[in-house]
C-alpha cells in the first residue's frame, strides 16, 4: 500500500527499504491494554501521521519505537534491529532515531550550542570542534542560529522546540518521531515549528508524527494513521482519509477535529 | 498625593518613571520598618532590645576589655574580657599540641590546601581541571607527609593533632568524602535493581537513625574489640571514617531530594539522544539535581563541620576541646567564657563564609530556566 501512495504523490520518494517493522505488538500499563495487535511497516523516507482521540494509546505506539516504552508481545524491528532486553540493541536504536517531544525536554542547565552537540560529543565520539560547526548548521536550518549562546529558558516555546528538533538532527538520524510536537505552544508559534517539520518532510526524512495538525497531514504525510482504543482503526493516504473516512469511528473523530 | 495623569492617545503612551513615594530610602523605611502600628510597635521593639544587649556585650568584649599579653588571670587588670588569656594560648588553639617546632608544617599544608581551593571557587581563575586534579590526587598524600611525617619530617602522632587544625582537618575529609559517597549512594536507593536499591538504603536508615555521638563511640571503643589482635586503627582515623559515613548518610537523602525534582521528559530527552545510563546521570541528571540543593548540601555541610565538635568524646581535643581545657588551666580558672566566644567566633567565620558561597553559587548557576 505504501508503494501505491508514494506512486500517487511522486514529488516525495518512498524507497522499498524497510525502516520499521510492527509485528502482532500488544503493550499493557498494569491491568489497561494499551496496544492492541499493531502490525505497521514504514519504509523509507515515509511521513506517517499518527491521529486520534487522547488515550487512543498514539504516543505510546511511537515511544515504542525507540523503546521509552517496553511492548511485552510482538516483535518491534528498527532498522534491521530488533528492540528486545538487550542494551546495546536499545542504544544503537536510540541513536538512529530522533524524537521531538510535546514539553521539547531540552537540558535547561546547557546552552542551546552545548544542547545540540551534547550526543554527538559523548555519543557519536564527534570530536568538539565539528560538532559545533554541525550544531550551527542545523540552527541555521531551524532559522535561529543567533541564539546558540543563551539557554532554553530564555527563549519562546516555538523557539525551544525548533531547538529541539535541531537537536534530534544532529545525530543524523535515520528516522523522526514526533510526539504531538506543537500541542504545548501557543497558537502563534505553531506555524514557525511545522514550517520546520514541513522542510523536513520534503528532504526525505522518515517520518512518523503524532499530531491534530490536520492541515500538516493534507501537505506532507503519505499516510494517516487513525487509532482507536489501542488499535490500528484505519490507514490511508490523506486524500482518501479525509474525504473518504472508512470506518465510523474514524467519520466521528474527523468531524469532532474539522469543525 | 501624584499630579495628574496626563493622557496620550493609544500607541504614543511613554515609559513614565513610578511614583516618587514608592522608591528611596524614606520609601524603604515606610514599607520594610513602619507598615501598620504592629509592625512599627515591633520596629521599635526591637531596637530597644538590641539597646539592651548590644551595649554591655560591646563594652564587654572590645572597650574594657584586656587586650595585652600576660601570663595568667592576674594580668588581666580591667573589668572586661580577658582576651589575655586567649593570645597566651593562640598557637594551642590552632595547634593543639603539636610540636612548635614543627607547625610551619601545618601553615604549608594550609597554605596549599586554600589557594587551590580558592582558585576553583572564584570564576575568573583558569585552569581549574589543574587545580582540581592537584587538589583530590596530589595534595592528600602532600598533607599526609606534612601533617603526620615522613621523608625525613619528624613523625607527629595524630594523638598530638588537635585545635582548628583538627577541627579543619576533620571537617575538610568529611566535606570531602561524604559528598561523592553521598551521591552514590542516593543513585543507588533510587536504582531498579532490589539488591543495590536495599543495602543503599538499608545503610543511610541505619545510619540516620543513629545519633554521631553513638557511631563515635563505636568507631573508637568497640571496633578494637571485633578486630584480630594487633591490628589498629588510628583513632583519629576511626573517627573521620565515622563522621564521613555519617555525613554520607545525611548527604545522600538530601541528594535524592534533588534527583526526584528532575521532571521525567529529561531522563526520556536523553535517553531519546542515545545516552546511556552513566552519561545521563552525569550530565544530565546530576547537574541539575546537585544545583537545586546546594542549599541542602551546604547545610550538611556546616552541620558535619560543627559535628566533629563531638570527637571530644572520644578524647581528641579540636578547637572547642582545646578551649575547654584552657578554662581548666589553674593560670586561667574560669575563664571559659572568652575562649567560647572566641570558639564561637572562629566557627562563625567558617560557616557564614560557606553559607554566602553557597548563596553566591545559586546566583551564578542560575539559567533562567525557573521562570
Amino acid at each position: 500500500m505504501a508503494n501505491a501512495t508514494a506512486a500517487a504523490r511522486s514529488d516525495m520518494d518512498v524507497s522499498d527499504e524497510v525502516m520499521i517493522q510492527m509485528q502482532g505488538v500488544h503493550k499493557w500499563f498494569g491491568q489497561f491494554h494499551v496496544l492492541k495487535n499493531i502490525d505497521l511497516t514504514v519504509h523509507k523516507g515515509e511521513r506517517i501521521v499518527l491521529c486520534g482521540p487522547s488515550g487512543s494509546g498514539k504516543s505510546t505506539l511511537i515511544r515504542c519505537i525507540n523503546r521509552l516504552e517496553e511492548h511485552q508481545r510482538g516483535r518491534i524491528i528498527v532498522d534491521n534491529v530488533e528492540l528486545t532486553h538487550d542494551l546495546k540493541n536499545i542504544e544503537q536504536v536510540r541513536r538512529e532515531v530522533g524524537m521531538v517531544f510535546q514539553h521539547f525536554n531540552l537540558f535547561p542547565h546547557l546552552t542551546v550550542l552545548e544542547n545540540l552537540t551534547l550526543a554527538p560529543i559523548w555519543v557519536r565520539k564527534m570530536p568538539r570542534a565539528e560538532a559545533e560547526k554541525l550544531a550551527r548548521q542545523y540552527l541555521e536550518r531551524v532559522r535561529i542560529p543567533e541564539q546558540a549562546d543563551k539557554y532554553p529558558g530564555q527563549l519562546s516555546g516555538g523557539q525551544q522546540q525548533r531547538v529541539a528538533i535541531a537537536r534530534s538532527l544532529c545525530m543524523n538520524p535515520k528516522v523522526m518521531l514526533f510526539d504531538e510536537p506543537t500541542s504545548a505552544l501557543d497558537p502563534e508559534m505553531i506555524k514557525e515549528v511545522l514550517d520546520v517539520m514541513i522542510e523536513l518532510a520534503r528532504s526525505g526524512m522518515t517520518m512518523i508524527c503524532v499530531t491534530h495538525e490536520m492541515g500538516f497531514a493534507r501537505t506532507v504525510a503519505n499516510r494517516v494513521i487513525f487509532m482507536d482504543g489501542g488499535e490500528i482503526i484505519e490507514a490511508n493516504d490523506p486524500e482518501r482519509f479525509f474525504n473518504n473516512p472508512q470506518s465510523d469511528r474514524t467519520k466521528l473523530f474527523l468531524s469532532q477535529i474539522l469543525h | 498625593m501624584a499630579e495628574a495623569m496626563q493622557h496620550y492617545k493609544p500607541g504614543e503612551h511613554p515609559d513614565l518613571p513610578p511614583p516618587r513615594e514608592s522608591v528611596g530610602p524614606i520609601a524603604w523605611v515606610r514599607q520594610n520598618l513602619l507598615s501598620s502600628p504592629l509592625n512599627a510597635a515591633l520596629t521599635i521593639g526591637s531596637l530597644y532590645l538590641l539597646y539592651l544587649v548590644l551595649p554591655p556585650f560591646l563594652d564587654w568584649a572590645i572597650f574594657s576589655a584586656n587586650w595585652q599579653e600576660g601570663t595568667s588571670r592576674a594580668d588581666c587588670v580591667k573589668d572586661g574580657a580577658c582576651w589575655t588569656m586567649v593570645r597566651a594560648r593562640f598557637g594551642q588553639f590552632i595547634y593543639g599540641f603539636y610540636p612548635q617546632d614543627e607547625r610551619w608544617r601545618v601553615n604549608v599544608a594550609f597554605l596549599l590546601f586554600f589557594v587551590p581551593v580558592a582558585a576553583l571557587l572564584i570564576e575568573r581563575v583558569p585552569g581549574k581541571r589543574y587545580f582540581a586534579i592537584f587538589l583530590f590526587a596530589i595534595y592528600p598524600v602532600i598533607a599526609y607527609i606534612l601533617f603526620y611525617g615522613g621523608l625525613g619530617l619528624q613523625e607527629v602522632p595524630t594523638a598530638r593533632w588537635g585545635g582548628l587544625m583538627l577541627t579543619l582537618i576533620l571537617g575538610a575529609v568529611g566535606i570531602v568524602v561524604s559528598l561523592p559517597i553521598g551521591i552514590v549512594l542516593a543513585l543507588g536507593r533510587r536504582s531498579a535493581l532490589p539488591v543495590i536499591s536495599l543495602i543503599c538504603t538499608g545503610f543511610i536508615e541505619f545510619v540516620r537513625a543513629v545519633p554521631l555521638i553513638t557511631v563515635l563511640f563505636m568507631a573508637s571503643v568497640m571496633l578494637p574489640l571485633f578486630l584480630p589482635v594487633g591490628v589498629t586503627f588510628d583513632k583519629l582515623l576511626r573517627a573521620m571514617v565515622g563522621i564521613a559515613l555519617f555525613g554520607a548518610a545525611y548527604m545522600a537523602e538530601v541528594v535524592r531530594g534533588g534527583l526526584q525534582a528532575i521532571p521525567r521528559g529529561q531522563y526520556e530527552g536523553a535517553m531519546a539522544l542515545g545516552l546511556n545510563y552513566w552519561k545521563m546521570t552525569g550530565l544530565i541528571i546530576l547537574p541539575q539535581a546537585l544545583r537545586i540543593v546546594i542549599p541542602g548540601i551546604v547545610n550538611t555541610f556546616i552541620g558535619l563541620f560543627k559535628d566533629t565538635t563531638l570527637v571530644l568524646i572520644i578524647g581528641l581535643f579540636e578547637l572547642l576541646g582545646i578551649v575547654q581545657a584552657a578554662a581548666r588551666d589553674a593560670n586561667w580558672i574560669g575563664l571559659s567564657r572568652e575562649g567560647f566566644v572566641f570558639a564561637a567566633l572562629v566557627f562563625f567565620i567558617f560557616c557564614f563564609g560557606m553559607s554566602r558561597y553557597s548563596q553566591y553559587l545559586e546566583r551564578r548557576l542560575h539559567t533562567g530556566h525557573k521562570r
